[in-house]
């Protein structure tokens, strides 16, 4: 027998107790898996903006286009390395309730600013001399089980052809990865050309351009040069840094994060009175039992050990089960094809279990330091001579 | 039977306030208990038996006067000292056996062998004697709710032999149990001051028990009146 035993056999000696403080913990730690992997997910893409990488929308909205001729005027304002340009298409494969991320590129200067995507020997002039040609990430490639050379139909469910078709036939000329092992894969690039000159809209027109900056100190001159050279224009532009259009896109759909950490919070406050409730009681019930340990020579910070290691356990035992639920929920989750589609990067991320360890921890301390230090100062005769 | 003093209370003073009244327990109490002695403290409620035998084992203070253990104060060891004090010298055994519930006979009586650096086998060799000698090894895997009160009795007087302490310190052992029960308890402590020779302070209401011990105080109102029953 250990001091272990011990703690584990006071753990366990409430069966029912021990089942619903645990189910408490699970629910908590369920939540702030699912919703923090959610939160990643959401937030994936900004943390993987490149610094100098500039994103410039029409003012109105950034689903509004900009004239193809403003890609060689940003190109001429000082401070600028690299320009290029991207529509989005509204793609589909097969299934128009399932739609996937489909750009219409400038293929030569797109690869030259999106450096983190890796092509295979040959696969970048393939791509580009393919009129038709269209590189696809691994993981979609993966989910429809697409290799190089198959034929795909790609159709849209905004543009149309001039024979009221919707589908665009492209041949697969490469497969790429990301540079990043834990970035998005899941779209599809085409060319440009082969979409403009076959959509209906008109042709001179482009979704938004992408820039990068010499070094990223320049990013807000060229930004503010870029917006005041159109500025009163037909079409006035906005320009930020990829990373705040990242995040202001993600706003529109609501702050997720405060919604995320609101819930978590409650959800942990809630657990916090129940189990330090229950962890007071239960050590108050052994009042009796602590006091005779201490009468045959325990020392009290020994005592004080023991009563936290349970608590420490038991916020161990029911938030591990909880984060171990979390992590099949989500990968569950991320295996179906719709949300893998929406949330690409829904994974339960190590930052997350990490984070979710330390929570446990001090959950075991917060609720456990006070019955601890309760059992430690116990006066063993007040306690013996109780009932 | 050895002569050496075991302890000697010199005018020890003891009172706590209840309230806004200070209650006066002991006031210039002195004895002396040898070692190899089985003494009996009796007297009725209120008289200080219980507080006597809580100073002796290091778990009360003395508001004044010195508690020698052969030889050396321990009123002003620290509370972690008197904790190692409390486990290498003393098995206390209380009326109500205070056993852990969760914890098998084996187990309970394993309890003070965690404060002494022994293997598993050295544990479980001196748990195994400590029950055969109160006659309940066939019972070391029960779980105290399966056992009767003189049986927990006998695994409480296990665990305070165990670890070989120097002398018992018995509140009222016999007082929840019936008087076959109860005999059966006295004998075993008998024995263990007989045999094994320690030494044992046994506060008791009953004149029956005391019978068993060698020496018999009654303490009235915080102070002895002795009487010899080794004769």
């Amino acid at each position: 027998m250990t001091d272990t035993y011990l703690v584990l056999k006071n753990l366990t000696r409430n069966k029912l107790r021990l089942v619903l403080n645990c189910f408490a913990i699970l629910i908590a730690f369920l939540l702030f898996g699912a919703l923090g992997s959610l939160q990643h997910a959401f937030t994936a893409g900004i943390e993987l903006s490149a610094d100098n990488r500039l994103i410039v929308v029409n003012k109105i909205n950034f689903t509004q286009p900009l004239p193809i001729a403003y890609v060689n005027k940003v190109r001429a304002i000082d401070g600028i390395s690299k320009v290029t340009h991207a529509n989005w298409f509204g793609a589909y494969y097969q299934d128009a309730r399932r739609p996937m991320v489909g750009l219409a590129v400038d293929g030569d200067s797109y690869l030259d600013i999106y450096d983190n995507i890796l092509l295979s020997d040959g696969g970048r002039e393939a791509w580009l001399k393919e009129r038709q040609g269209v590189i696809v990430g691994e993981r979609m490639a993966h989910m429809h089980g697409w290799k190089v050379g198959d034929r795909i139909p790609i159709s849209s469910n905004i543009f149309s052809q001039a024979d009221g078709s919707t589908v665009w036939d492209m041949v697969i000329s490469d497969i790429f990865r990301d540079k990043e092992p834990s970035a998005d894969t899941n779209f599809l690039l085409f060319h440009y050309k082969y979409f403009i000159e076959t959509q209906t809209f008109g042709k001179d027109w482009v979704g938004w351009m992408i820039l990068t900056t010499e070094d990223s100190s320049l990013n807000e001159r060229v930004a503010k040069a870029i917006d005041t050279n159109f500025a009163n224009s037909s079409t006035e532009t906005d320009t930020s840094t990829e990373k705040a259009f990242n995040r202001s896109f993600l706003e529109q759909v609501g702050s997720i994060g405060l919604i995320i950490t609101s819930v978590i919070f409650a959800a942990f406050f809630t657990i916090l009175l129940i189990v330090g409730n229950s962890m007071a009681l239960s050590i108050r019930e052994r009042t009796r039992e602590i006091a005779v340990l201490k009468t045959i020579g325990f020392a009290a910070p020994r005592i004080f050990g023991m009563v936290l290691a349970e608590s420490i356990s038991l916020a161990l035992i029911g938030g591990l089960l909880g984060l171990g639920v979390a992590v099949m929920l989500i990968n569950g989750a991320s295996s179906n094809p719709q949300l893998q589609s929406m949330l690409p990067n829904l994974i339960v991320p190590p930052s997350i279990l990490i984070q979710a360890l330390g929570y446990m921890l001090a959950l075991g301390l917060i609720t456990g330091i006070f019955p601890a230090l309760r059992a430690m100062r116990l006066n063993t005769i007040d306690a013996l001579n109780r009932g | 039977m050895s002569q050496k003093q075991l302890f000697e209370l010199n005018n020890v003073n003891k009172s706590f306030t209840k309230g806004k009244e200070e209650i006066t327990i002991f006031n210039g109490l002195n004895m002396s208990i040898k070692e190899g002695e089985f003494l009996a403290i009796m007297g009725p409620s209120g008289s200080g038996k219980t507080t006597l035998l809580n100073l002796l084992g290091g778990v009360d203070r003395p508001t004044a006067g010195d508690i020698l253990f052969r030889g050396s104060p321990i009123n002003n060891l620290s509370e972690g000292q008197l904790s190692k004090w409390r486990a290498e010298h003393i098995g206390f055994i209380f009326q109500f056996y205070n056993l852990m519930p969760m914890l098998n006979a084996a187990r309970n009586v394993e309890l003070p062998l965690l404060l002494k650096k022994l293997s598993r086998s050295q544990r479980r060799n001196s748990v195994d004697t400590a029950l055969k000698l109160v006659g309940l090894e066939a019972r070391a895997g029960h779980q105290p709710s399966e056992l009767s009160g003189g049986q927990q009795q006998r695994v409480a007087i296990a665990r305070a032999i165990v670890s070989d302490p120097t002398f018992l310190l018995c509140d009222e052992p016999t007082g929840d149990l019936d008087r076959a029960t109860a005999v059966e308890i006295l004998e075993i402590l008998q024995l263990l001051n007989r045999e094994f020779g320690k030494t044992i302070v046994m506060v008791t209401h009953d004149p029956a028990a005391a019978e068993y011990a060698s020496r018999c105080l009654h303490l009235d109102k915080g102070e002895f009146i002795e009487k010899d029953l080794a004769a």
